[in-house]
C-alpha cells in the first residue's frame, strides 16, 4: 500500500518547481503544520524535498521530518491501530479529527518508507541522518505505540521498524561498515539489541535459504560486521538501558532477561554459521570467537561442530580454531581425542610466517604446558619444531628455541634429545620421520636435536647465542616467551641499530673497496653487471 | 801493658783456633734456650746459643771501633797511613810489600824513562837520580814564570826578575849565551841595557797597535759592504738599523750563535733502511694476517677492546693521501688545460654544506671527474688542515650516500658513477668509522621502516628498490660482514632476511631483485659460513617457480612463495625450444626495476638466466653449508625438487653441469652424526677443609684487622724491638768503655807503683852502696 502512495506523492509533486521547493523554508513549514491543521497539505512539500537530488536539501528535510513526526507522535496526532486505506477513510464517515489522523499516519508511513530507502543512499551523511531519524521514530513509537497492544510479548516495542532497519543495513550490494559502526551506538540499548538479534536471525535465515547457501560476500560481511559489533552484557544487573522505558517493567518482557538475550545471541550466531563463509571472514570470525562470542552463548558447546570443522580445514584457519577449541576443552569439558595429533600436524613451515604466529605459539605453549603428556608426544613436538626451525626467520627462531627448551625443562626425560652420552661414539643417521603423521610413530625420542646445533651457526647473534645453550645443561627456570611472541624483524633490527655502542669499536672492512661488484667472493660480479652491454 | 787484656786476647785466639764444631759440641759453650712447648713446623733460629762466641765477637768489634774512637778522642790530628793496602787485612804482608814495590817502580818509570830506549835503570836517592846528583848543578826551573802573560818576552822577564844579590838576570843566562855576551857586549852597562829593553818593548807595542787598527778598518769596511748587500736581501731597513747598535761585538755573537746552532743542529738521524720489495710485501702480508686474525676473532664473537692498530694505519694512509701532490700530479690538470692555470692553482673545493651543494658540485661531470672532485674535496678538507674538517667530511659521507641512492633511482641508473665514487666512500669511511656507520645505519633503518609499514598494512611489501640494494652492497664493502655482531652489518642482514621472507615474487623483475638479494646474502655469509634459512627458502621457492607440474610435490615451499596460484609459474619456459639460442650473460643491475623483454623468446632467455643464477647460488650454498649437521635436511627440498621436478633430462644442457654438481654435493653429504652431548664441564672440586692460610709478617700478637692497621702494628713492634736492642747495645758500649777506663786507671796505677818501687829500689841500692862505701871507709 505504501509504495503506491509514494508514487502518488511523486507524481503530484513533480509538476511543481523543484528549485522553488528546495528553497522553501522547511522549518517554517513544519511550524505551520504543527500550528494548525489547515496547513496539513504542506507536508507534501517536505516529503518532496526529502527525495530531492541535493544532499543538503535531503538532510534538512530529514531533520524537518524528524521534528515534525516526533512532535506528532508525542501529541498523539497519528492514527493508532489498524490503518484503513486512505481513500476509504477519507471518503468514509468518520470524524474530521480521525480523518486528519489517518492522513497524517499515511504520511508518516510514507516518510518511513523513504527513510528506509535512504539507508542505501550514496551519501553517508544522508544515510546517517536517516538512520538517526528512524531510530528516533522507533523511540517515539515505543513511547506512544501506534499499534494496539494486544502483543503482550513485545509490549510496545516497535519491532517492525527495527526489522526494516536491520534488513536495510545488511544490504546485499553495498558495504555498510561505516553505517553499522554508527548503529553500534543504538545497540548499547538492551531492548534494541535484543530485537536486532532476533531480526538478524530471521533475515539471515531468509536470505540464505533463498540463495541456497551460496556465498554472498557483501551481505555476509555486513551481517558479520553488525553481529560482531554487538557487545553483550555479562550480568543481569547491567540490563538497565532501554529505549522503550516501561513504567511497570513487566516480568514477562523477553528483552529484559539476560537469558533471553543469550539465547537470541546464540541462535543468531548459529544461524549465521550454518552457512558457508568466505575464508577471510572465517579467519576474522575465529579471531574474535573465543573472546566475544563463546562467553556470551548460553550453551557454548553448540559451537563444537563449527570449531571441529574449522580445525579440519587446515592451515591458518586451523590455527585460529585452536583458540576456540581450547576454550571448549578447558572450560566446557570437551573431549577431543586426536587433538594433539592434529596439533602436531599443524606444525608446518608456514607456522613461522603467518600473521597469527604469536597466537599459535601462545596456545601451543598452553597446550604443551601439561605435565601429564606422554614423553613420546613431547619429544615429537620438540623434534618437529626443531626441524621446522631450519626454515624459520630469526624472529620465529627466537620464539621456538626457548619454546623447545621449556618443553625439555618440563619433561626432563626429554633431555636425551640434547644429551645421550652412552652411544656417543658411533655416528647415527637421524631416525626421525618427518612425514609420519602420528607422533607416536615418528621415532623422535631416538633422535637428537642436531638442528639446534646447526642453528649455532645462524647469522643472527641472538639466535646463535640461544642455540649455544644446548651445549650445557639447561637451567631449571623456564624462560618467558610471551614478550618474544610479538617481536617483528624490524624491531629486531632496531634493537641493533639503537643499541648505544661504544663509539670506538666499529670494526671496518680492511680490504680496500675498489669496485662496486667486487668483494665477498665476487658472487654479484659473477651474475650481474653495472650496465647491460647492449 | 797489664795482664788482663793479654789474657783475653789469648782466650780469643784460642777460641778462634778451635773449630766451629768443637765449640758447638762443647757443652760449656752451648746455651740451650728452653722452649715452653714445641710448635710444629716453626723453625727457630735461637734455640741454641753460643754466648761465649758471641760475647767475644762483640768485644772484638768494640775494640775495633769504639775503643779506637775512644783513643782518638780529644786528639786534633791523626795519623793516616796511605800506603798501599795498609788497612786491607785481606792481603798478606808479603804481597803487600811486593805490590808496593811494583807501584814505586812504575811511578819512577813513567816519570823519567818515557823516552829511555836503553832501559838502563837509574839509581835514585829520595827520588833523585844519583847520577845527576853527582853533577851538582842545581838549575832553577823557570817553568812557573812562563805562566805569566804571554806578552812578556823572555828578556823582559829576565830583566824584571833577574835583579837581586848574586842571582840576577845577566848571570842567569844559559852558558852558551853567556859566552857570546862575554865576547861582544861586555862594555854595555846595566843602564844601557835597560834603556834598550824599554825601547824594544815600546816599538813592539806600537807595531801591535798599528796592526790592530788595520784589522779594525778592514772589518769595518767588510761590515759596510755586508750591510749594502743585506739591504738588498732583506727589505726591512728597520731591522738593519737595529742591527747597527750591537755592532761592538758582532763577531763574538755570531760565533756564539754559530756554536750554539751547531750544537743544537739536528744530528742526522739514522733512518730506517730502504726496504726491498720482498720485505715490503712481507710486511704487508703480516699486517693482513693480523687483520685477518682480528676478523676471525670477531667472527667467533669474542669481544675486542682495542682498535689502536687499525687506527694508526688509517692515519698513515690518510697522510699519504694528503701528501701526494695536490694538483699537478693528477690527471685532472691536463683536462682543464693550461689556460686555466691560475684557476687551477686555487682550485680548492669547499666541503659541501648541504646535499644540494654536493649535487651542484657533481652535476654534469663524467663519472671519472666526479670521483676526482670528491677526492679533491676530501684532500682539501683533510682533518689535519683545520678544526672543523672532520665534521665536514663526515657530512660529506652522508651526502655521498644520498647521492648514490639518487643515482641508482634515476630512470637509467648511473651505476658507473656509483662505482667510481666507491673508493672515495671507502676512504671517507676509514677516516671516521663512527659517523659512517651511523649514516649507513640511518639509511638501512629508513628502508626497513618503510618496508615494515607496508607489511603492517598489507602483510607483504614490494621488493627493495635498486638504491636499497646498492646500499646493501656498499655496507658489505665498507664493513666486515663476518663479525658475530656488528652494528651495521647485522641489521643489514636482517633487512635482507625481511625482504626475502615478506616480498612476494610477482614478476620477472621481482625474481631478478630477489636473486640479487640472494647474491648479496651469499656474499654476506661467504666468509663466516653462517646459516641463513631465508636464503635457502627463497632459492627453493625460485626453483619452484620453474616447475611446470605443481602436483604431488615432495617438498614444501615457505612464504613468500605459494604452492600454486597466481604468479607461481613465473619461471616456466613458454617454449622449451627457446633454450637453444640462450647464452648466459650477466644481468644488468637495472633489471631489478625494468626489463625490456619484448618477445616471448627474450622472456624465456631471461627466465633461463634467472634459473642459472639460482642454480649457481644453490651450488654455492651447498659448498658453504657443507659442514652443518643438518645439511641433508636443509637441502632436502632442493634435492627432491631437482631430482623429481627439474630432473637433469628436462633441464637445459648448459645448466646440466650445475645441476649435477648440486646433486653430487647433496648426495655426498654425510647423513650420520654423533649424538649430542653436553659439553664436558669441569668437575666441581670437593670442599676441602684446609685452614685458611694468612701471611704472617711477624710473629707475635696480631691486632687490628685491616692491612694498614696490621702494618702499623708491625712497625710499632719492630720499632720497640729495635729501640730496646739499641739501648742494650749502648749499655754494653758504656760498660765496655767503663771497663776500658778502669783498665787504663789500673794500668796507670800499676805503672806508678812499679816506678815508685823502682825508685825505692834504686834509692835503697844507692843507700846500700853508700853505706857500704862508708863502711869500707871506716875500715
Amino acid at each position: 500500500m505504501a509504495p503506491s502512495k509514494k508514487r502518488n506523492v511523486n507524481s503530484r509533486n513533480t509538476s511543481e518547481n523543484v528549485s522553488k521547493a528546495a528553497k522553501l523554508d522547511l522549518e517554517g513549514v513544519v511550524d505551520r503544520i504543527l500550528e494548525s491543521r489547515k496547513h496539513a497539505n504542506d507536508i507534501f512539500d517536505v516529503l518532496e524535498s526529502l527525495q530531492s537530488e541535493k544532499e543538503r536539501d535531503v538532510v534538512s528535510a530529514l531533520d524537518a521530518c524528524c521534528r515534525l513526526f516526533s512532535t506528532l507522535l508525542e501529541r498523539k496526532e497519528l492514527f493508532v491501530g489498524k490503518l484503513p486505506a486512505e481513500d476509504e477513510a477519507l471518503s468514509g464517515e468518520s470524524s474530521a479529527e480521525d480523518k486528519c489522523r489517518i492522513f497524517m499516519r499515511h504520511r508518516y508511513n510514507a516518510c518511513v518508507e523513504i527513510l528506509l530507502e535512504h539507508l542505501n543512499h550514496e551519501q553517508f551523511a544522508v544515510k546517517e541522518s536517516a538512520l538517526c531519524c528512524l531510530m528516533k521514530f522507533a523511540a517515539g513509537q515505543g513511547q506512544h505505540p501506534l499499534e494496539d497492544l494486544e502483543w503482550s510479548e513485545h509490549h510496545s516495542f516497535p519491532r517492525g521498524i527495527i526489522l526494516a532497519v536491520v534488513e536495510n543495513l545488511t544490504s546485499k550490494t553495498t558495504d555498510n561498515t561505516l553505517l553499522i559502526s554508527r548503529f553500534q551506538e543504538f545497540l548499547e540499548m538492551d531492548d534494541v539489541r535484543y530485537y536486532v538479534m532476533s531480526a538478524l536471525r530471521e533475515s539471515v535465515g531468509k536470505v540464505m535459504e533463498k540463495n541456497k547457501g551460496t556465498l554472498l560476500p557483501v551481505y555476509q560481511n555486513n551481517v558479520f560486521t553488525l553481529m560482531s559489533s554487538i557487545s553483550m552484557p555479562s550480568q543481569q544487573s547491567e540490563l538497565t538501558n532501554f529505549m522503550v522505558k516501561l513504567e511497570d517493567k513487566p516480568e514477562d518482557w523477553r528483552a529484559a532477561k539476560l537469558n533471553n538475550h543469550k539465547r537470541a545471541f546464540e541462535k543468531m550466531w548459529l544461524g549465521f554459521l550454518k552457512y558457508k563463509l568466505p575464508s577471510n571472514m572465517y579467519k576474522k570470525l575465529l579471531v574474535i570467537l573465543h573472546d566475544s562470542i563463546l562467553p556470551h552463548m548460553s550453551k557454548p558447546a553448540l559451537m563444537i561442530d563449527f570449531l571441529t570443522a574449522a580445525y579440519e580445514v587446515g592451515g591458518a584457519i586451523s590455527l585460529l580454531a585452536l583458540n576456540g577449541l581450547f576454550v571448549l576443552i578447558h572450560q566446557h569439558n570437551l573431549d577431543y581425542p586426536d587433538f594433539y595429533k592434529k596439533l602436531y600436524n599443524l606444525l608446518e613451515p608456514t607456522v613461522f610466517h603467518v600473521k597469527y604466529r604469536a597466537r599459535f605459539f601462545h596456545l601451543a605453549n598452553l597446550f604443551l604446558s601439561s605435565s601429564h603428556l606422554p614423553l613420546y608426544l613431547v619429544a615429537a613436538f620438540t623434534k618437529r619444531l626443531a626441524r621446522l626451525a631450519l626454515t624459520a626467520p630469526p624472529t620465529g627462531l627466537l620464539i621456538v628455541l626457548p619454546f623447545i627448551y621449556n618443553l625439555i625443562r618440563r619433561h626432563p626425560s626429554c633431555r636425551v634429545l640434547l644429551h645421550k652420552p652412552s652411544t656417543e661414539d658411533e655416528p647415527v643417521e637421524d631416525p626421525y620421520l618427518m612425514d609420519e603423521e602420528d607422533p607416536a610413530q615418528c621415532r623422535a625420542l631416538e633422535s637428537s636435536l642436531w638442528e639446534i646445533k646447526t642453528l649455532q651457526k645462524h647469522y643472527h647473534p641472538d639466535v646463535a647465542k640461544a642455540a649455544m645453550m644446548i651445549s650445557t645443561p639447561l637451567s631449571e627456570q623456564e624462560e618467558d616467551i610471551s614478550e618474544l611472541l610479538e617481536l617483528t624483524t624490524y624491531e629486531l633490527m632496531e634493537r641493533d641499530l639503537k643499541k648505544p655502542q661504544d663509539k670506538k669499536s666499529i670494526p671496518l672492512e680492511f680490504e680496500t673497496a675498489t669496485q662496486l661488484l667486487k668483494g665477498g667472493g665476487d658472487v654479484l660480479a659473477h651474475h650481474f653487471c653495472l650496465v647491460s652491454d647492449e | 801493658m797489664g795482664k788482663a787484656p793479654k789474657k783475653r786476647s789469648l782466650a780469643d785466639k784460642v777460641r778462634k783456633t778451635k773449630t766451629n764444631a768443637a765449640i758447638k759440641n762443647n757443652p760449656f759453650e752451648v746455651k740451650i734456650n728452653r722452649k715452653k712447648f714445641d710448635v710444629l713446623g716453626r723453625k727457630t733460629k735461637h734455640d741454641v746459643g753460643l754466648p761465649g762466641v758471641s760475647r767475644s765477637k762483640a768485644i772484638n768489634k768494640r775494640k775495633e771501633t769504639l775503643l779506637k774512637e775512644y783513643k782518638q778522642k780529644n786528639k786534633a790530628s791523626k795519623f793516616v797511613d796511605r800506603r798501599l793496602g795498609e788497612y786491607d787485612a785481606k792481603i798478606a804482608p808479603e804481597d803487600k810489600i811486593l805490590q808496593r814495590f811494583a807501584l814505586e817502580r812504575q811511578r819512577i818509570h813513567e816519570k823519567k824513562d818515557m823516552y829511555n830506549l836503553n832501559e838502563e835503570e837509574e839509581l835514585t836517592h829520595y827520588g833523585q837520580s844519583l847520577a845527576e846528583m853527582e853533577k851538582f848543578n842545581d838549575m832553577v826551573n823557570s817553568d812557573d814564570e812562563s805562566e805569566e802573560k804571554g806578552l812578556l818576552s823572555a828578556e823582559l822577564t829576565a830583566s824584571h826578575f833577574g835583579g837581586g844579590g848574586g842571582g840576577g838576570l845577566l848571570r842567569k843566562k844559559t852558558s852558551g849565551e853567556q859566552q857570546q855576551e862575554d865576547g861582544n857586549q861586555r862594555a854595555k852597562s846595566r843602564q844601557e841595557l835597560i834603556e834598550e829593553l824599554i825601547q824594544k818593548s815600546k816599538q813592539e807595542k806600537r807595531e801591535r797597535q798599528v796592526r790592530k787598527e788595520e784589522a779594525q778598518e778592514l772589518t769595518e769596511k767588510l761590515d759596510q759592504e755586508w750591510k749594502s748587500i743585506q739591504a738588498l736581501m732583506v727589505k726591512k731597513t728597520a731591522k738593519a738599523e737595529h742591527t747597527d747598535k750591537p755592532e761592538e761585538k758582532p763577531k763574538l755573537d755570531e760565533y756564539d750563535m754559530m756554536v750554539r746552532e751547531l750544537g743544537f743542529e739536528m744530528k742526522a738521524q739514522p733512518s730506517e733502511k730502504m726496504k726491498t720489495p720482498e720485505e715490503l710485501a712481507k710486511e704487508e702480508k703480516e699486517k693482513l694476517q693480523k687483520l685477518e686474525a682480528d676478523r676471525l676473532r670477531r667472527m667467533m664473537g669474542e669481544e675486542e677492546e682495542t682498535k689502536a692498530q687499525s687506527q694508526t694505519r688509517i692515519k698513515t694512509s690518510a697522510w699519504n693521501l694528503f701528501l701526494s701532490p695536490l694538483i699537478f700530479s693528477d690527471p685532472f690538470f691536463p683536462l682543464v688545460g693550461f689556460l686555466f692555470y691560475n684557476f687551477i692553482k686555487f682550485f680548492f673545493f669547499l666541503a659541501p654544506e648541504s646535499y644540494e651543494d654536493l649535487k651542484d658540485l657533481l652535476c654534469g661531470h663524467t663519472p671519472e671527474n666526479q670521483r676526482l672532485i670528491v677526492a679533491r674535496t676530501q684532500k682539501c678538507n683533510h682533518p689535519s688542515l683545520a678544526v672543523g674538517n672532520k665534521l665536514k667530511l663526515q657530512k660529506l659521507f652522508g651526502f655521498l650516500l644520498e647521492y648514490i641512492g639518487e643515482l641508482a633511482l634515476r630512470t637509467s641508473p648511473e651505476l658507473t658513477a656509483v662505482d667510481k665514487l666507491l673508493p672515495e666512500l671507502y676512504a671517507l669511511c676509514q677516516m671516521s668509522p663512527e659517523a659512517a656507520a651511523a649514516a649507513v645505519q640511518l639509511v638501512l633503518a629508513d628502508a626497513a621502516h618503510s618496508m615494515e609499514e607496508q607489511i603492517e598494512v598489507k602483510g607483504h611489501a614490494p621488493f627493495p628498490t635498486l638504491d636499497s640494494l646498492i646500499y646493501l652492497k656498499l655496507t658489505a664493502l665498507l664493513f666486515p660482514t663476518s663479525d658475530f655482531r656488528h652494528p651495521v652489518t647485522t641489521p643489514a642482514l636482517l633487512y635482507i632476511s625481511l625482504a626475502l621472507t615478506k616480498c612476494p615474487v610477482r614478476s620477472l623483475q621481482d625474481a631478478t631483485a630477489g636473486l640479487l638479494l640472494c647474491c648479496l646474502a651469499v656474499e654476506y655469509v661467504s666468509f663466516s659460513k653462517r646459516f641463513l634459512p631465508e636464503l635457502i627458502n627463497f632459492l627453493t621457492g625460485s626453483l619452484h617457480l620453474a616447475v611446470r607440474d605443481k602436483t604431488s610435490l615432495g617438498y614444501t615451499v615457505a612464504p613468500p612463495f605459494r604452492r600454486a596460484g597466481k604468479c607461481s609459474d613465473l619461471l616456466v619456459l613458454s617454449d622449451p625450444e627457446s633454450c637453444r639460442s640462450w647464452r648466459k650473460k650477466p644481468l644488468p643491475l637495472s633489471a631489478t626495476r625494468c626489463l625490456e623483454l619484448k618477445s616471448d623468446l627474450d622472456r624465456d632467455h631471461h627466465r633461463l638466466t634467472c634459473l642459472s643464477v639460482c642454480l649457481d647460488l644453490v651450488k654455492r650454498c651447498c659448498l658453504l653449508y657443507n659442514d652443518l649437521p643438518s645439511f641433508s635436511h636443509i637441502f632436502q627440498p632442493v634435492g627432491s625438487l631437482l631430482s623429481k621436478h627439474l630432473s637433469i633430462q628436462t633441464i637445459v644442457c648448459l645448466l646440466q653441469e650445475l645441476h649435477r654438481e648440486i646433486m653430487d654435493a647433496i648426495s655426498s653429504a654425510p647423513t650420520t652424526h654423533r649424538r649430542l652431548v653436553f659439553n664436558k664441564k669441569k668437575p666441581i672440586p670437593l670442599k676441602l677443609l684446609t685452614p685458611k692460610i694468612v701471611e704472617v709478617l711477624d710473629y707475635g700478637k696480631k691486632r687490628g684487622c685491616t692491612r694498614e692497621e696490621r702494618e702499623k702494628e708491625r712497625l710499632k713492634h719492630k720499632y720497640k724491638k729495635e729501640f730496646k736492642g739499641a739501648l742494650r747495645e749502648i749499655r754494653k758500649d758504656s760498660r765496655f768503655l767503663a771497663r776500658e777506663k778502669l783498665n787504663e786507671v789500673m794500668n796507670r796505677d800499676a805503672e806508678r807503683k812499679r816506678k815508685v818501687k823502682e825508685l825505692f829500689g834504686s834509692l835503697a841500692t844507692q843507700e846500700g852502696e853508700w853505706k857500704a862505701l862508708k863502711k869500707r871507709k871506716r875500715k
